[in-house]
């Protein structure tokens, strides 16, 4: 590989971390700082993909839409369909016990990739939409795979503005009230529902956005392009790793875990071909294991959430 | 059609049940969503297979060993993983639970592949009841019989042994249970060892139903859950009765909607649930 393929190579790499990266700042939103458990990040991902793909294609008989519109109201769209998704969710969910959302973010992944399945009117079944715009390609022409990084890196950038933003006012400060000790910020007159369900709906509207962009990215979505456990776990570990309640730790900690899932795909890639199949599910075993070890002696990351000031 | 359902119901409930019994006890006691509890039930499934037909014992015999050895993975998973966790937030023991299941399911995927097996290829002839309104397998009967005796073991060991009552009340009230001297390590062992039990009963009876494929638990979790919650968390009577209730609704609503759209009915009771009666029908307050 010559130094060109090497340096698109890693543009590429840093598009897809990016956009896992979204996801991750987003979770961080979620459990990190309002300790909410979801596990159907997968879910939000895919509306988000669909959602911006009927909004912004050409139009077709095949599916809804395509709307043909400017890929920034479909990036709008993703994330404002995503984030009235997690507000459904959280109606019955945020005033019981955390299990509960898990529980129920897992169940409504599913019922979303049922209906993407089966509603060939709506997102042409399991042939999934194809097409979908890229964002500046004529401008961008063969420096494409750069300028979307650029824009992936400017929604990174926004998204990690306003969640320093929120965090750090008194909004942010109830939030972590309601993490730390439901009953007193309960006491301390504070809407417990109200707070968690504004966490829940920002961090799932960021999750739209980066679906998004990955549907842009790819030009391609269907029922079956990612595996959702798989997918939602990846994005845990980058919560984990990075330290949950860091923002910017959670952006490290997206770099390192999309770095070591690429990583033991080289690994995996080094067996005979005889063995691809196995190869899949030993990536997947690997990264669950160091999962477990991070879990049981970095529990707080590599990056501690800081000690905010009392005053 | 309708009656052909409820059996087809009656047989996917038990299966769900057997499920949701150790799921509730572990919720009762431990206090947190088992997550790993379908691919559990996935590799209790997979060990009678590899006794049954890999190594040719006798189903009856596979069927014990395997049970056994899932109820010592479900000890391992609490000793290496779920123990050191307790005294962390319940999000970090689910996630590693989430961990769990999927390495339990990739390493099924990886030592017998992901395509369709069976215990038994041989084609059975259905007996036919109430002129063709119900035609009932061999195995199905098999599958009612040894689930029905299963719960009714559960039950024994729940109301008569000292243990069982022991579990039972520390899923009601475990600081209350402490303080009467229950050795909660030793509950804490057998719950383990029951639920691995149950759930690869469970296994192996959707197996004989149906077939074995690396997905089969995990897609039973959700309605797992459903049953867990509608009978009431800890309860394990409220689970049986969940998991019926769930097992039934599924198979009687492809009446009305696609057959497609059945995990989504488990998943619509839960929903109703937790907006009119989240504590369950059986459940304390949550």
């Amino acid at each position: 590989m010559n130094l060109t393929g090497i340096l698109s190579y890693f543009i590429f790499f840093l598009t897809f971390a990016g956009i896992y990266a979204v996801m991750a700042l987003a979770l961080n939103m979620q459990r990190g700082f309002a300790g909410l458990f979801n596990i159907g990040i997968a879910g939000f991902w895919a509306v988000g993909s669909y959602t911006t793909a009927i909004l912004t294609t050409e139009p077709s008989a095949n599916y809804l839409g395509g709307f043909n519109l400017p890929i920034i109201i479909g990036l709008l769209g993703a994330g404002l369909i995503s984030a009235f998704l997690a507000l459904l969710v959280g109606i019955p969910t945020l005033r019981l016990r955390e299990d509960y959302l898990g529980i129920t973010t897992i169940g409504i992944a599913e019922i979303i990739r049922l209906i993407f399945t089966n509603e060939a009117w709506l997102s042409y079944g399991v042939r999934g939409i194809s097409g979908i715009p890229k964002p500046l390609r004529d401008f961008a022409g063969k420096y494409y795979n750069i300028v979307f990084l650029i824009i992936v890196l400017t929604v990174i950038a926004v998204f990690y503005y306003l969640s320093e933003k929120g965090i750090h006012s008194p909004w942010g400060r109830v939030l972590r009230a309601i993490r730390e000790d439901e009953e007193v910020a309960k006491a301390a007159g504070k809407n417990v529902f109200r707070y968690r369900m504004e966490a829940l709906v920002f961090g799932a509207f960021m999750m739209g956005v980066g679906g998004a962009l990955y549907a842009h990215f790819t030009g391609f979505v269907s029922p079956e392009a990612f595996k959702p456990m798989q997918t939602t776990f990846i994005v845990w570990i980058m919560l984990i790793i990075g330290g949950s309640g860091n923002n910017f730790g959670v952006l490290i900690g997206s770099l390192i875990t999309w770095g070591i899932w690429t990583g033991t795909e080289f690994i995996t890639g080094m067996l005979p071909a005889a063995y691809t199949t196995q190869a899949a599910t030993l990536r997947v075993i690997l990264i669950g294991v160091f999962l477990e070890i991070v879990l049981l002696n970095m529990p707080d990351g590599l990056f501690p959430e800081k000690k905010y000031n009392k005053n | 059609m309708a009656l052909q359902l409820l059996l087809n119901g009656l047989i996917l409930g038990s299966i769900i049940s057997l499920g949701a019994i150790g799921l509730s006890l572990i919720y009762g006691i431990l206090n947190f969503g088992h997550f790993a509890h379908g691919d559990l039930m996935t590799l209790g499934a997979y060990f009678a297979y590899l006794f049954t037909v890999q190594l040719a014992l006798p189903l009856p015999i596979a069927f014990v060993i395997a049970a056994l050895l899932t109820a010592l993975t479900a000890n391992l998973l609490n000793q290496i993983l779920y123990r050191h966790l307790k005294e962390r937030d319940s999000v970090t023991i689910m996630i590693s639970a989430v961990g769990a299941a999927l390495i339990i399911r990739n390493l099924i995927q990886m030592f017998w592949g992901p395509q369709l097996k069976f215990y038994d290829r041989s084609i059975q002839m259905p007996v036919v009841l109430f002129n063709g309104l119900l035609r009932i397998k061999p195995t199905q009967i098999t599958i009612l019989i040894l689930s029905s005796v299963l719960v009714i073991g559960v039950h024994l060991f729940l109301s008569k042994t000292k243990l069982g009552k022991a579990m039972r009340a520390m899923s009601d009230n475990t600081a209350l249970a402490q303080i009467t001297g229950i050795n909660t390590q030793q509950v804490i062992f057998w719950t383990w060892v029951m639920s691995g039990v149950l759930t690869s009963s469970a296994g192996i009876l959707l197996a004989m139903d149906t077939h074995l494929i690396p997905i089969m638990g995990w897609n039973l979790l959700l309605p797992m859950f459903a049953a867990v919650i509608l009978g009431g968390i800890g309860s394990p009577y409220g689970a049986m009765f969940g998991g019926l209730v769930i097992g039934i609704s599924q198979e009687l609503s492809t009446m009305f909607i696609s057959a497609s759209y059945k995990p989504g009915i488990a998943f619509a009771i839960m929903i109703l649930m937790l907006l009119i009666k989240p504590s369950g029908i059986m459940g304390r307050k949550v």
